[in-house]
C-alpha cells in the first residue's frame, strides 16, 4: 500500500495535517472518481479508456482544487502543486483499472473508501514520525514542552527533503521484519507487483 | 543570459525534481535498476517535458486570457496524454532507431508526475516561452543527473552481500536516495 503513489508520499509528509490532508483528499478523489468509472465502465471503449479515467478523475481532483482554495486556506497553500498532481498518483489509475472498470458501483466505491483511508493511515504514519523527530510536535501539539520540558532537539533534517527518503526506507524496512518474509514476499512484492500494475496498465495504453 | 543560465541551474541543481521536489519518484525508484534502461528513461522525460513545455504555454496564456484558470489541470493532463501519443506516432514512422531506444518508456510518462508538475510550475511561475523553456530543460537535466547517479550506485548495491536482510531491497534504495538528497541539499546553501 505504501509503494503506491510516492511522490505525495515523501513531499507532503512533513507535518502530521498536511499528510491528512492529502490522504483524505485522494480518498475523496479515488471514492467518486471509482463510482463515476465504475457507473460508465459499459460505455466507455476499451481503446481509449485509459484517457477517460484521466480525465474522470482531472474532473474531481479541479473539484477538490476549487473546494480547497475555498473553505482550507491554509492546508490549501501548504500541498501547492501537490494537489492537481493527484490526477496522476498511480492509486486512482490503478484502481480504476484493478478494481473499478469490472465490478458494481457499490462495490468500487467501498473499495475506494479502504484503499483511501489505507493510504491516509500510511501518509499520516509517516507525517507523524517526521513531526515527531522534525520538530517535536504532533498536529501542532507540542510533545517536547509537555515531557521533555524541551531538552528534545529537534532534527530538522526529517522535515526537509532527505528526512522523507530516511523514514520511508526504516517504515519499509520495519514492514519487511515484522512480516518476517523470505525473499520475494512482502512489502518489496508488493511494490513490485503494484508498481509493475501500474505501469503495465499504462503500457496497454 | 546570465538570468536564463540561473533557472537552469536551480531548475537542475537546486530545486533538483527528484531529490527535493519529490516529483517523478516512481520511475527514479522503478527503472533506476539498470544504467541502460535509467538513460533511455530520462532521454524520453527530456523529450517529452520539453515538448509539453512548449505545448501548455500558448495554451495557459489562452485559459489566463479566458479566466479559466481552474481548468489548467484537466487541459494539460489531455494535452500531455495527446502529446506523448503523437509523439510515439511520429516517432514510429519518422525516426524508428529513436523509437526503438525511447519506446517502451513513452506510454509510462503520461502518468509521470514530473511532467505534468514542471508544466503547472512553470504556469504558475508567470516564466515567458523562452524561460519555460530553459526551466524545463533544467528540470529534465537534473532528472537524468539523479536517475542516473541512482543507477550507477544501485549497479554496486547489488553485489553487496552485507546489507541486513530487512533493508535489501526497496529500503536501502530508499536511503541512498536520502542520502543523495543531502547532498544535493548542499546546492541550496
Amino acid at each position: 500500500m505504501l509503494m503506491l503513489g510516492m511522490c505525495p508520499t515523501l513531499a507532503v509528509t512533513s507535518r502530521a495535517g498536511n499528510g491528512l490532508g492529502m490522504g483524505l483528499s485522494t480518498t475523496v478523489v479515488l471514492i467518486f472518481s471509482n463510482a463515476c468509472i465504475s457507473m460508465l465502465r459499459k460505455v466507455i471503449p476499451k481503446g481509449v479508456r485509459i484517457p477517460a479515467y484521466i480525465v474522470i478523475a482531472a474532473s474531481f481532483v479541479t473539484v477538490i482544487d476549487l473546494v480547497m482554495q475555498a473553505w482550507f486556506r491554509g492546508l490549501y497553500q501548504a500541498l501547492g502543486v501537490y494537489i492537481p498532481l493527484i490526477v496522476v498518483n498511480c492509486i486512482i489509475l490503478g484502481r480504476a483499472e484493478a478494481y473499478a472498470k469490472d465490478h458494481a458501483v457499490l462495490l468500487s466505491v467501498f473499495d475506494g473508501i479502504g484503499m483511501g483511508l489505507g493510504f491516509t493511515a500510511g501518509l499520516t504514519l509517516i507525517s507523524i514520525l517526521r513531526e515527531i523527530a522534525g520538530c517535536g510536535t504532533v498536529f501542532g501539539f507540542d510533545f517536547n514542552k509537555r515531557f521533555f520540558d524541551g531538552r528534545y532537539t529537534p532534527v530538522s533534517i526529517f522535515t526537509m527533503a532527505p528526512g522523507a527518503f530516511f523514514v520511508l526506507a526504516f517504515l519499509c524496512a520495519f514492514i519487511r521484519c515484522k512480516k518476517g518474509n523470505s525473499k520475494g514476499t512482502g512489502s518489496f512484492a508488493c511494490m513490485n507487483t503494484d508498481c509493475g500494475k501500474c505501469r503495465r496498465c499504462k503500457g496497454k495504453q | 543570459m546570465e538570468h536564463y543560465f540561473s533557472i537552469f541551474i536551480a531548475a537542475m541543481l537546486i530545486n533538483n525534481v527528484i531529490l527535493s521536489q519529490f516529483l517523478g519518484i516512481c520511475p527514479f525508484l522503478g527503472v533506476s535498476k539498470k544504467m541502460s534502461t535509467a538513460v533511455g528513461m530520462s532521454g524520453a522525460v527530456l523529450f517529452v517535458i520539453v515538448m509539453s513545455c512548449m505545448v501548455t504555454y500558448p495554451v495557459w496564456r489562452l485559459l489566463n486570457r479566458f479566466n479559466l484558470n481552474y481548468m489548467r489541470t484537466i487541459i494539460f493532463i489531455l494535452l500531455i496524454a495527446t502529446l506523448v501519443q503523437l509523439v510515439e506516432i511520429i516517432l514510429r514512422k519518422m525516426m524508428p532507431s529513436l523509437y526503438k531506444a525511447l519506446g517502451v518508456y513513452l506510454p509510462l510518462i503520461t502518468t509521470n508526475c514530473a511532467v505534468l508538475g514542471t508544466t503547472i510550475k512553470a504556469a504558475e511561475g508567470g516564466f515567458s516561452l523562452l524561460e519555460s523553456i530553459v526551466y524545463s530543460l533544467g528540470v529534465s537535466c537534473g532528472f537524468f543527473l539523479a536517475i542516473v547517479i541512482m543507477a550507477g550506485i544501485r549497479e554496486r548495491l547489488d553485489n553487496n552481500k552485507d546489507i541486513p536482510k530487512a533493508f535489501q531491497g526497496m529500503p536501502i534504495t530508499l536511503i541512498t536516495a536520502g542520502l543523495m538528497a543531502i547532498a544535493f541539499f548542499g546546492f541550496g546553501g
